[in-house]
């Protein structure tokens, strides 16, 4: 099977989808260059009407999304830093996620937000949040964030044939990650997670970048006798509850790592869910390992002290057998 | 002044008529504590909706506003389903899950009132851009007030309809108020028509209270949208006869804030009385004739009332309903 990028499975999931449907659109600051690479290439085989360049107003254009989606087309809003849908909030809480049902039913919005999630790149705290929880808030949005090319392509393939908003977060940390991705045509559902690694002590479960902390943790463990099972959940909203029950039931263990603010977390929805609907299976209190509490600073060793690690992970298993 | 047809003329004056009729019986029934929630009348801006939705088709798109009854019923909205959805009855536009500030109807190209000020502009923008995208020569208005003239929404949409050369009509109502603040206090210049000029679009000012002049303007930014002459900033100069909210008073606890002079301009003013007058003064239709249609919209909207009294509450099984496609 070719290996490729993660950046060019999203260059190859976009150019698919709009030779398939002409109703999909792509419109956002810079996309015909595609300062990121993710939508490089595509101006040139789509043409200005359908690769369009914006200026920089992150509210204006997720709204014109909206409008869009909600008169034909299915858009794709490039919004290049996930921190940039602070500014265009009003529209996608307010509009995008409500209007089907505060319509009754009357708008159908195919329509995704695109953007790149969490640290990575020393760029500082305006260039290096991850936002997915924010959106996890939200009734009625899908959230989808992808850890390995092949997961990435067929995930936006799927949200964009997808018939309600969804906020795609691309791991900027991941852009350059290669992996197998087959050239034949292949969609993933949304809602579905995918168990990187198979266990039988433990339960960690997680989503973007921290997929691969996770996995060098679970390594580490395995020297010690310690089964790790790693669960990437993918898509954050709907989120696949069964598949976390279903581990949790044979491990007994769950620790849940994610890489945002420890409040409100990703991870504080799953552990809760665990504690809430599977606490006779557990041996031991569940364990959230997420970001210091703190905006994310410049320095790189600072950085990555901010961020879940490998032995951060490892130690919040080794809590679960204390 | 260009001639307009006597149907044109009687067709504003009857939307007029329906929308004044209509929010004069949501007032009153508000002040009897039968509607839950808030509702913002129309009542005074009535030919800014009219004379803008006249000129246009039924597959043309508008976006709306927290005062959107009045865009609803200009765009040939059906009022028992209107009335029905303030009543929060599952036989209204929205099922009762939208309300006054949230109605809808798709299939006349109403995609919306919104509650959030200035938050229907850029859907409106994405309603333009989808007509050029599809070829069609659809045009979108967005109505929204000199409030919204203020919010960064307005400067990112109507920058962004300018450079896209999008066939959007930017419908500015400016009744004078954001809320209870004077418009004067909140900008310092007199027109936010002037504002057009920033973005290079055109720009022009109307007298909102009358009917038939801003149905020209709108007809020559619907014309020009059309044939791909882009967007178009209308500032219509109107009056809210109400409040901003009806039970206000609650809210203000006996302190007034209507400017005098305002209140004294808009006394010399009613959209429906100028309508009215020249119509008797143009022999287009009698004062008697006038008085039969008048009778008729007061029995089309008794009849909503009733349709709306009479509707079932929603169930509580369609609160999980109309969610995820």
């Amino acid at each position: 099977m070719p290996r490729k990028t993660y950046i060019q499975a999203i260059q190859e999931a976009l150019a698919e989808e709009m030779r398939r449907d002409e109703r999909v659109l792509l419109m956002g600051e810079d996309v015909r260059l595609g300062v990121f690479a993710g939508t490089r290439g595509l101006h040139a085989e789509f043409g200005d009407r359908r690769v369009i360049d914006t200026p920089i107003s992150e509210l204006a254009v997720a709204g014109a999304g909206v409008g869009a989606a909600a008169t034909g087309l299915r858009p794709v809003v490039d919004l290049m830093f996930g921190t940039f849908l602070y500014l265009a909030f009003d529209q996608i809480a307010n509009q995008a996620g409500a209007m089907r049902y505060m319509f009754g039913g009357q708008a159908t919005l195919p329509l995704v937000y695109m953007t790149q999630n969490g640290a990575g790149s020393s760029a500082g705290h305006h260039h290096s949040q991850s936002v997915h929880q924010f959106f996890m808030n939200m009734p009625l949005i899908k959230v989808v964030l992808p850890s390995t090319p092949y997961d990435v392509k067929g995930l936006l393939k799927a949200a964009i044939r997808d018939d309600n908003p969804v906020v795609f977060l691309n791991s900027l940390a991941l852009g350059g990650k290669r992996g197998e991705v087959p050239d034949e045509e292949y969609t993933i559902p949304l809602g579905v997670a995918d168990v990187k690694r198979a266990g039988a002590d433990v339960t960690i479960c997680t989503v973007g970048a921290t997929v691969y902390t996770s996995l060098a943790a679970a390594e580490e463990l395995a020297k010690e006798g310690i089964s790790a099972e790693v669960i990437d959940l993918r898509t954050l909203s709907p989120w696949d509850k069964d598949a976390v029950l279903a581990s949790v039931k044979k491990t007994g263990r769950f620790v849940a790592v994610d890489e945002s603010f420890p409040t409100c977390s990703a991870a504080s929805e799953w552990a809760a869910t665990v504690a809430e609907h599977a606490f006779g299976d557990l041996k031991a209190a569940v364990q959230r390992v997420n970001n210091e509490d703190v905006p994310m600073p410049f320095s790189p060793k600072l950085e990555k002290a901010v961020l879940p690690t490998t032995e951060k992970i490892v130690a919040a298993v080794k809590r679960t057998f204390a | 002044m260009t001639e307009v047809s006597a149907s044109v003329v009687l067709d504003l004056y009857q939307r007029m008529l329906r929308i004044r009729r209509f929010e004069e019986a949501v007032g009153g029934l508000f002040k009897q504590g039968q509607l839950p929630g808030f509702v913002h009348l129309y009542v005074g801006e009535e030919a800014v909706g009219v004379g803008v939705c006249a000129a246009l088709r039924a597959d043309d798109y508008i976006t709306s506003t927290h005062r959107g009854h009045g865009h609803v019923i200009a765009k040939g909205g059906d009022i028992n389903r209107m009335m029905a959805e303030l009543f929060g009855k599952a036989s209204g536009y929205c099922k009762g899950k939208g309300g006054s500030m949230h109605i809808a109807d798709f299939s006349i190209g109403m995609l919306g009132a919104c509650g959030i000020v200035g938050g229907g502009i850029p859907v409106a923008v994405g309603a333009g851009l989808s007509a050029k995208y599809r070829g069609t020569d659809q045009v979108a208005v967005c109505f929204f007030g000199d409030g919204a003239a203020n919010e960064g929404s307005f400067h990112e949409s109507l920058n962004l309809a300018a450079t896209l050369t999008l066939p959007v009509i930017f419908v500015c109502e400016n009744n004078g108020y954001g809320e209870f603040t004077p418009a004067r206090q909140a900008m310092n210049i007199e027109n936010i028509a002037d504002r057009a000029a920033a973005y290079g679009m055109f720009g022009v000012i109307v007298d909102g209270t009358d009917a038939l002049a801003v149905y020209m303007v709108a007809v020559e930014a619907v014309e020009r949208a059309r044939a791909g002459g882009g967007p178009t900033l209308i500032e219509a100069k109107t009056h809210r006869k109400g409040g901003h909210a009806e039970g206000e008073d609650a809210f203000l606890a006996g302190q007034k804030y209507r400017l005098p002079e305002e209140l004294a301009a808009m006394a010399a003013k009613d959209p429906l009385e100028i309508m009215h007058r020249y119509i008797v003064e143009h022999a287009i239709a009698s004062s008697g004739q006038l008085e039969e249609m008048d009778n008729a919209v007061v029995r089309a909207v008794n009849s909503a009332i009733d349709f709306a009294r009479n509707s079932p509450e929603p169930d509580y099984a369609s609160l999980y309903e109309d969610t995820w496609v």
